[in-house]
């Protein structure tokens, strides 16, 4: 690829198929402008897919959204123009997140999962396009080929519970290649070779391509601090790098009494501050304006207990929920039970947050967002959302180890210790200590700087 | 006596005073049940086929055809287990005598086949040096390895090391199971299957395809053939899935239930005593379906049904409860074919398949406890298979003596090994050969081709 002042050539691209699979630079020519903002607006796909996946939005929904972020910000006016737009955004992207394992990490993962979902929408010939690529040379299926294992198919699907749709595609393919469908039974072989279905040969190809990028971003680290870093210093090195630091968000830098919050400053203390359940819940409100009430209750006595006064709690739910119900019916049906949280309302019992036992225990339902999400999301998601959080690929994995052996309150002091850099000993068993611990972290961290 | 045997000192045996063991073996050629290095030599010197193992190992290799790999062979590991346990790995050899006449001076107690290795396996430390990891497994045949004492748990007639005709189904059930598979499945055609000498049975695949499997190729073929999960720790360790059945599984549910239910249910005598009831009751998920059958079965304790029928009756019952669905909770629906399944279905052992670089017992090897020749089983013909007439290495000798003077070659046709090793070289090696042959020739007539087209612009 070739970074070129102001103006601009015609070029000629070879055709690609639909979906690019960005296999080597091609030799395009790019404005510097362009180089930037194509590159932006790429990563706000990505950054969209991975809120989804930290969301725990399902699979029907991803693909979805994905297609919309697509269509939303990957357009251009000039229709020629889309797919050198897609292909320079990639490599832009690939200069700025090959740089640390992390950034790597993250990229691979989102990347994958946005081609995965762009695979599910392409039509049949160009998804098989694709797989050819992908040196994954299978062959449809004849009909003649069909029929004579017809019964054996119809087997298979019963076999995992979804039964055979009329016109599905089936490719024939070697049973060596397809190691993990032959484990599972997961296909009918026959003389060597095993009939593999539409959807699960999507999950191959996206394999593929994962494996392919990953091996691509190592050449494209070694590069980029072997020589483009230096070569480019004036004129690339700036943009790639701030490409990185604009998407983690600005330093949380201002010392504050931990005894007391304000509204102005939740956002902030949200993402450094609280644990990941609460975070979920606040962010979540952020998104709806609103929660259902195990939420309410769960975020609320949180917040009661973190040091938001009464006046600034109702101030804070109102204007999340206004914007959905309006501020009448705020007043009506939501400030009542804000005000009896905090003891102003019936009994006057003046409720204590929630410990993380009694969070761990809860059992949200659909349309819930509560509860301790090492227990209550799936392994996808909670991943995404220990990612987002800035845990390392090593990191990730302890905590999901000690998920897997249903240590939630262990997993969550991982993240703790991750996040913050320390140990934490005592071990979390109540999100508003996580808050308050956390906090005296920071303190500190920031005395010892000025 | 042959002249042979005089000199090198095996005429010892032939003065035992022991008990003939039937009226037919005269004294002097009456050889004592035994296992030892002097039996040993005279099986490798007379009996054991060599030259077939070579043919067999160099899958065609054999530098009669330009397109042949003339290391090939050489870079076969073999190891040997002597007497005493000493255990020599990394054995290689690159010609039919050189192979021969170590295993003739050595006289190991047990021949093991590894992979191909990418170099020599004998010049390994010389690649290791270069730290590019060059030696490395590039082929290797795809074996299963299948012991009775997996089974112990569901046969009552034996246990341990033993085995006999009653519990001997259970690998003939292996068999019909398994070999199909790996050819309508899987596409496989020279599979040789052999006795592993005292209670199991070993599967060699040698097609190319097979050979060059990676591990986790292997694996996943060994996770097809895995139904049995689990270990003494828990309790249901056949779990299969409520729906509907692959139609692996569905093909070999008709082979086990056919044995299930016309052989082991009597010769184990599954439901004759409260114990072993009480064992299939556990794997019914249902309280009022397990105590019903109980009740019923602890009544007939007192009625006259034969025991031959017992088993089958009660077997009918359990049938005949779990479909009616009067109840039909969840975990009901294939809880008969799971019974089956727990008592018959092939226990394989993962690890043997999974790994390139597994050495396995060489056919035509004797076993050490048993004396008795690791000899190949005919799949088509499995259910005739007797392991307690198997020739053993004693019987073997007994019947060279017998034979008198004769040629040195062929010895072993005039003796019970003749008609194992004939059929190995036929319906096995035979057809192996001719194939591999093939395959060179195509390859290189492809790689001519090929030189041919590139030089031509």
């Amino acid at each position: 690829m070739e970074i070129i002042g102001s103006q601009r050539k015609p070029v000629h691209i070879d055709v690609v198929p639909t979906l690019p699979l960005y296999r080597s630079a091609p030799p395009l020519e790019v404005r510097l402008e362009d180089f930037e903002l194509y590159a932006m607006d790429r990563l706000r796909v990505l950054k969209g897919i991975a809120d989804g996946l930290s969301r725990g939005k399902k699979s029907e929904e991803m693909k979805n959204l994905a297609d919309h972020l697509w269509k939303a910000n990957m357009r251009h006016l000039d229709a020629s123009e889309v797919v050198n737009k897609d292909i320079i955004s990639h490599f832009v992207l690939r200069l700025v997140y090959s740089r640390t394992e992390d950034l790597r990490k993250w990229f691979l993962s989102m990347e994958t999962n946005l081609f995965r979902y762009r695979l599910l929408f392409e039509r049949p010939e160009a998804q098989r396009a694709l797989m050819a690529e992908f040196d994954l040379p299978y062959r449809a299926a004849s009909n003649a080929e069909l029929e004579s294992v017809k019964e054996g198919l119809k087997q298979v699907a019963q076999s995992f519970g979804q039964p055979l749709a009329a016109d599905v595609i089936f490719y024939k393919v070697p049973f060596e290649e397809v190691p993990e469908l032959v484990a599972g039974r997961r296909v009918f072989i026959h003389k060597g070779y095993a009939y593999v279905a539409m959807n699960q040969v999507v999950s191959l190809v996206a394999t593929q391509f994962r494996s392919h990028l990953s091996k691509a971003l190592i050449l494209t680290n070694r590069k980029w601090t072997s020589t483009i870093r230096e070569q480019e210093k004036d004129r690339l090195t700036p943009i790639v790098e701030a490409l990185c630091s604009s998407y983690l968000g600005p330093d949380y830098s201002q010392p504050r009494e931990f005894a007391e919050i304000s509204i102005k400053d939740i956002d902030q203390i949200a993402k450094s501050s609280f644990p990941l359940c609460m975070r979920h819940l606040f962010e979540k409100l952020r998104e709806d304006h609103h929660l259902k009430h195990g939420g309410r209750m769960q975020l609320g006595l949180f917040l009661k207990g973190v040091g938001l006064k009464l006046e600034d709690a109702l101030a804070f739910w109102k204007a999340e929920f206004s914007q959905r119900v309006g501020s009448e019916r705020f007043d009506k049906e939501y400030a009542y039970s804000i005000r009896h949280n905090y003891g102003r309302e019936g009994k006057r019992t003046d409720y204590t947050p929630y410990s993380c036992q009694k969070i761990i225990t809860s059992a949200p339902g659909v349309g819930d967002h509560h509860g301790c999400p090492y227990r209550h999301f799936s392994e996808e998601n909670l991943r995404a959302a220990l990612g987002k959080m800035g845990l390392s690929n090593r990191a990730v994995e302890d905590v999901m180890d000690k998920v897997r052996n249903r240590h939630y309150q262990l997993a969550c002091t991982l993240t703790f210790e991750a996040v913050h850099g320390t140990s934490c000993d005592a071990g979390i068993n109540h999100p508003n200590q996580y808050f308050s611990d956390s906090q005296k972290v920071l303190q500190s961290k920031n005395q010892s700087t000025v | 006596m042959t002249k042979e045997e005089i000199e090198n000192g095996t005429a010892d045996m032939e003065i035992d005073q022991r008990e003939p063991l039937n009226g037919e073996r005269s004294e002097l050629n009456a050889v004592p049940d035994d296992f030892n290095a002097n039996y040993l030599k005279v099986y490798y010197g007379k009996l054991f086929p060599h030259a077939d193992i070579f043919k067999w190992m160099s899958y065609g290799n054999d530098g009669k055809h330009p397109g042949c790999d003339e290391s090939y062979f050489g870079r076969r590991e073999f190891s040997f287990t002597l007497d005493n346990d000493i255990y020599l790995r990394f054995q290689s050899f690159n010609s039919a005598s050189k192979l021969e006449n170590s295993i003739k001076e050595k006289c190991p107690f047990k021949v093991d086949i590894g992979p191909v290795y990418s170099v020599d396996p004998a010049k390994r430390h010389a690649y290791a040096q270069s730290g590019n990891n060059v030696f490395t497994p590039v082929e290797k045949e795809l074996v299963f390895d299948i012991d009775m004492t997996d089974y112990d748990d569901v046969r009552y007639c034996c246990s341990g090391a033993d085995v006999c005709l009653k519990c001997w189904t259970l690998m003939t059930i292996a068999i019909k199971v398994i070999d199909p598979a790996l050819r309508d499945d899987f596409g496989f055609n020279h599979i040789l299957w052999v006795y592993s000498g005292r209670r199991g049975v070993h599967c060699w695949v040698c097609d190319a395809k097979a050979r060059r499997l990676t591990n986790e190729q292997r694996s996943s073929i060994a996770e097809y053939f895995r139904v049995y999960k689990g270990n003494e720790n828990s309790q249901k360790k056949v779990s299969l899935i409520s729906s509907a059945l692959h139609p692996f599984l569905l093909r070999s549910y008709k082979v086990l239930e056919e044995f299930f239910e016309g052989n082991l249910l009597s010769n184990q005598s599954l439901f004759s005593t409260e114990e072993r009831y009480e064992k299939i009751l556990e794997m019914i998920p249902d309280e009022s379906i397990t105590s019903e059958l109980r009740g019923k079965w602890q009544d007939n304790k007192k009625s006259s049904i034969s025991k031959e029928n017992i088993n089958v009756d009660r077997w009918k019952h359990v049938k005949k409860i779990l479909k009616s669905g009067k109840q039909k909770p969840q975990g009901l629906g294939k809880c008969v074919e799971e019974i089956v399944f727990s008592f018959s279905y092939p226990r394989l052992d993962m690890e043997v398949s999974k790994h390139m670089n597994h050495l396995l017992k060489a056919p035509f090897c004797i076993h050490p406890k048993t004396g008795r020749v690791c000899v190949p089983i005919d799949p088509n013909r499995c259910e005739e298979f007797d392991p307690t007439a198997v020739p053993t290495l004693s019987k073997l000798l007994e019947e060279i003596n017998m034979g008198g003077l004769g040629t040195d070659d062929d010895e072993w046709d005039r003796t019970s090994l003749g008609k194992s090793i004939r059929f190995f070289r036929s319906s096995f090696l035979q057809p192996l050969l001719k194939s591999c042959k093939e395959e060179i020739e195509n390859s290189y007539n492809a790689k001519l081709q090929h030189s041919k087209t590139s030089l031509t612009w």
